[in-house]
């Protein structure tokens, strides 16, 4: 029954949307209300789809609900249409964006209300200047993100993408101007925000062209874009047929990896991460909505949208899932390193952000979907916790420098217990949900690479020591973050005392999620693996066997001990170096004693430098190297074009113009001249003719009469001679 | 008896008549007098049909067309004076004139 | 030449000169009254002629229609326009020199021209009462044109009468 209406789930926020943006913007209360009922009656029509998705067990994975009644761009013989699409991970998907949707609605409510403290120690409480603008862009937001998921074709996911890369950008430059009265952003603040929004959308677009060009190759060669249809095996067989041009690749691999290159933008992935963390100048519960627990993650449901396609490319001899590995796997040990030498409480989770993603995309590439698809699942719910926390913290202390903080747990409990429960889902100790979905991924990893039957994968023990790693990295930075934020002394007095629990606004949504990280795992463990029998055992459209069951043995208890190992270390690793002895204030990161590998971190690698753009504390932001290298060629071409090619036009123009001016003179003096001289001789000749005409009747009675006489003198000329 | 006096009297009593009328309609100003020249004109052509007919007709008591012909013309010339004096009064009084020098609106 | 060609002659003569003395005070006497009045004696002229023509019926409409009606008609246009051409300075227009000559010319013309042709009397000269005759000619082989100077006048009537209206 409600998978019928599906369509109307993300519409709702869409009204929501259109209702702030035409009639309550000047309303705050009101147009968070319109916000947050749009998003509710969006999750319960989600609820009721999800529900019913249950009960059709994993049935549902080949026959999914499936609808596609609005015929939308009709080409020759094929046809895009709006519909909606829904399978397993689907409706999972279904059910989790509009819980934490609805979470970070209601936080927001408490949190774009700014506090200061005036001179005589007043508090003043002010809700944002945009407050509403900013209600109306979150609902969009949402109901776009809703549109990615139940989309059934590419190109309508495609749209919601799209727009969604607009809301990044509205939200990330949210702050990026500032009122007379704002006194809770300084004028850096508003230059960071304003180069990171653009520095975010032009990074995605990169991805976004990718993307795009994967899109259009796979309608030309599948002829459709229509999840039910285009992995079909006949249509990806006959994309086989003929070879793509680049690189002698495959059709499907070359498609896949192009749709691949849109996740990567989408996704923060290397090397196209560099714009996450700088999103972090976009209000908190937009970097937890946006860059923690959905947007990013329409990266990854994009991949495993496309899932068939990347298998059915490696089982064709391309390299399709091995990219995706590589990438994944990298780039999750890459930005755990560099969350490590943060010290801005947004930008660790940030980091830790791109590296779990990372963690997704390898569990997918080595063929993990199940455990992929479970672990973007958790990690939403625990990173929009810890975001939402974090700027509990930054709402509190009026501060994103963890060097500022410390000892927060005293003022603030009920965001330090939350903040920690995410914390340690976050570093995979049980048994909070990260646990259960990372062990998986790391169980998989292990098992594929190390204890293949046959020959063992070079490449999936890279990626399970890859994760590996980043899982210990991961502990360690938590850890720091935790330490630094909650425990030892406050290392700046004023920030310390300023410092409150937050409005229950604020801290319900923290508890609902703390509930929602604490026993969601619980839906996935080894040894009962409810999401995997609903999301793995149908396998998907296109892959008709089913995903292989983990069996809960030797090996997986061997694994779980470890990962636990590997958190517990990197977690004891953070104690040892910050929490035994607590950094006092002034006092350098002890990890600064690394040198130059420290400045590395610090300075993320210098990838800023090298092709991004670095944006300085202070609001000013250098372009790197590449950027101005090809600065520079533009610029040149730009020399060669003005100089050169318009110079060269302007001579075509002045000869014609020239040209132009002679014929002129000639038209004008000449051609002119004679049709002049016709009329003004005849005008003259009329002057001279029309005196004949007197108007006197008898005057021309007389010259008829003189013509009678001239008859008369004529005829008797004639008779006499 | 009547065709003791020759045909050529008649015709140049008409001629003559016929120029007086034509100096009338020529010169004078008032263009009642203008129409009093025509009406002699037209006189002077009927002079010339009967006598024409009169004289050039082989049978005129049976073939009637001279005085047939003149009777139309004094029609058409009780006509003309009827709807010409209309014209005068006409005139006079949108123009307060009867001077045919005055009335010369289609003047260039 | 016997004596009633000469008596003829002689009254064709005073008739003529009588006429043509009343036509030329019609164009020459300043005063238009007088010129209306010199107009009805041509017209009495013209109507002798016409008897002598022996056309009796026509001298009738002649003086009927003539001086019955249209020289009435002028004699009122006359006095409705009264007041203009009282003591004006000339009865003729500057033009009227020019007129003079070339109408003398035409006469001369004229009046060469009659004399050269030869004109052949063909006419019967028995008098009988030609009034039925023309009756039954214009009922009969003038009809349609006797028909159409009707509906003329009936025109001519109503246009006058428009033109005129105030």
């Amino acid at each position: 029954m409600f998978q019928n209406i599906t369509l109307v789930i993300p519409l709702l926020p869409l009204l929501a949307f259109a209702i702030i943006v035409l009639f309550t913007r000047n309303n705050n209360r009101t147009s968070a209300l319109v916000a947050i009922l749009g998003i509710l009656a969006s999750m319960a029509i989600s609820y009721g789809v999800f529900t019913e998705a249950l009960s059709e067990g994993h049935e549902l994975a080949q026959h999914p609900f499936y609808g596609a009644p609005i015929v939308w761009a009709p080409f020759g013989n094929s046809t895009i249409e709006f519909g909606w699409f829904i399978d397993p991970i689907g409706a999972v998907m279904l059910f989790m964006v509009p819980t934490v949707c609805l979470m970070i609605f209601i936080y927001s409510v408490g949190y774009m209300r700014h506090t200061h403290v005036d001179e005589h120690g007043h508090h003043h409480s002010q809700d944002d200047p945009r407050y509403a603008r900013f209600f109306a862009y979150i609902s969009l937001f949402a109901s776009m993100m809703l549109l990615v998921v139940v989309s059934s074709n590419l190109l309508e996911f495609f749209i919601g993408w799209e727009v969604m890369g607009f809301c990044s950008y509205a939200l990330i430059g949210f702050w990026s101007f500032r009122g007379r009265q704002e006194r809770h952003i300084d004028e850096a603040q508003v230059g960071r925000a304003r180069a990171a929004s653009i520095k975010a959308f032009l990074t995605t677009r990169v991805g976004d062209i990718l993307l795009m060009s994967g899109m259009i190759l796979l309608f030309i060669t599948a002829g459709t874009l229509d999840f039910t249809k285009m992995f079909d095996p006949t249509t990806l067989n006959e994309m086989l047929l003929g070879e793509s041009p680049l690189l002698g690749w495959t059709w499907p691999t070359l498609i896949a990896l192009l749709i691949f290159g849109g996740t990567i933008g989408k996704s923060a992935q290397f090397p196209l991460h560099v714009w996450l963390p700088d999103a972090m100048e976009g209000p908190t519960p937009v970097s937890a909505l946006i860059h923690a627990a959905t947007m990013v993650s329409a990266g990854i449901f994009l991949v495993i949208r496309m899932f068939p396609l990347f298998v059915f490319a490696s089982a064709t001899g391309g390299q399709a899932m091995e990219v995706v590995a590589i990438v994944g796997a990298f780039t999750a040990i890459f930005a755990a390193t560099m969350g490590l030498a943060q010290n801005d409480i947004k930008r660790v989770l940030a980091y830790s952000t791109i590296s779990q993603l990372g963690y997704m995309l390898a569990a997918l590439g080595i063929g993990a979907f199940v455990a992929g698809s479970f672990h973007l699942i958790t990690h939403a719910f625990f990173k929009a916790l810890l975001f939402l926390a974090a700027g509990s913290v930054l709402h509190a202390v009026g501060t994103n420098d963890m060097f500022k903080m410390g000892g927060l747990w005293r003022k603030m409990p009920i965001t330090f217990i939350t903040f920690l429960i995410g914390a340690l889902s976050l570093m995979g100790i049980p048994p909070f949900a990260g646990f259960w979905s990372k062990d998986e991924i790391l169980l998989e990893a292990l098992r594929e690479g190390f204890f293949h039957e046959g020959v063992p994968l070079t490449l999936v023990q890279f990626v399970y020591i890859c994760l590996a790693a980043a899982a210990f990295l991961t502990a360690l930075y938590t850890g720091r973050q935790i330490f630094l934020t909650f425990f030892g002394k406050p290392r700046d007095e004023h920030a310390y005392a300023h410092a409150h629990e937050s409005p229950a606004w604020m801290w319900a949504p923290l508890a609902v999620l703390a509930v929602f990280t604490t026993f969601l795992g619980l839906w996935n463990t080894p040894f009962l693996p409810e999401f995997f029998r609903f999301v793995g055992e149908g396998g998907l459209l296109g892959l008709a066997e089913a995903f292989a069951h983990t069996e809960f043995d030797v090996l997986a208890q061997v694994s779980m001990v470890a990962s636990v190992g590997i958190g517990l270390s990197g977690f004891l690793t953070a104690w040892a170096i910050y929490g035994f002895r607590p950094v006092a204030a002034g006092q350098p990161d002890p990890l600064a004693r690394l040198g130059i590998l420290w400045r590395a971190l610090v300075n993320k690698y210098w990838l800023d430098e090298l092709y991004g753009y670095k944006i300085n504390l202070d609001g000013t932001a250098q372009p790197g190297l590449l950027i101005r290298f090809f600065g520079a060629l533009s610029r040149a071409a730009y020399w060669f074009d003005r100089t050169i090619v318009d110079g060269l036009v302007n001579l075509g123009g002045w000869i014609g113009r020239a040209l132009a001016s002679l014929w002129g003179a000639f038209d004008t003096y000449v051609v002119d001249g004679i049709v002049n001289a016709t009329g003004s001789t005849t005008g003259e000749m009329a002057g001279w003719w029309r005196k004949i005409q007197t108007g006197n009747v008898q005057n021309y009675a007389l010259i008829a009469a003189a013509g009678a006489m001239a008859v008369a003198i004529l005829f008797l000329l004639r008779s006499f001679t | 008896m009547i065709l003791q006096i020759p045909l050529v009297y008649y015709l140049i009593l008409a001629a003559a008549l016929f120029c007086i009328g034509l100096f009338g309609a020529l010169s004078r100003r008032n263009a009642i007098a203008v129409l009093m020249g025509i009406e002699l004109m037209l006189n002077a052509v009927n002079i010339n049909l009967v006598a024409f007919w009169r004289y050039g007709s082989p049978d005129p008591i049976a073939d009637q067309a001279g005085v047939v012909f003149a009777l139309f013309v004094i029609t058409l010339a009780a006509a003309e004076a009827a709807v010409g004096l209309a014209l005068v009064i006409a005139i006079y009084r949108s123009r307060d004139t009867v001077n045919v020098e005055e009335i010369d609106l289609l003047k260039w | 030449m016997e004596l009633t060609a000469i008596i003829a002659q002689l009254v064709f003569f005073v008739v003529a000169v009588l006429t043509l003395a009343a036509a030329f005070l019609t164009v020459l006497v300043r005063n238009v009254f007088h010129a209306a009045l010199a107009l009805v004696g041509t017209f009495f002229g013209v109507a002798a002629i016409y008897l002598m023509l022996e056309a009796e019926f026509l001298a009738i409409v002649q003086v009927l229609i003539y001086i019955g009606a249209i020289a009435v008609l002028i004699l009122f246009a006359v006095m409705l326009t009264r007041g203009m051409m009282q003591s004006q300075e000339s009865g003729t227009n500057k033009q009227w020199a020019w007129a003079a000559l070339a109408i003398a010319v035409l006469f001369l013309g004229l009046f060469i021209l009659i004399l050269q042709v030869p004109w052949v009397h063909s006419g019967t000269a028995v008098y009988t009462d030609t009034t039925p005759y023309l009756g039954t000619e214009l009922l009969t082989t003038y009809l349609l044109p006797f028909e159409v100077v009707s509906v003329l006048l009936l025109a001519a009537l109503i246009g006058a009468f428009i033109i005129a209206r105030e």
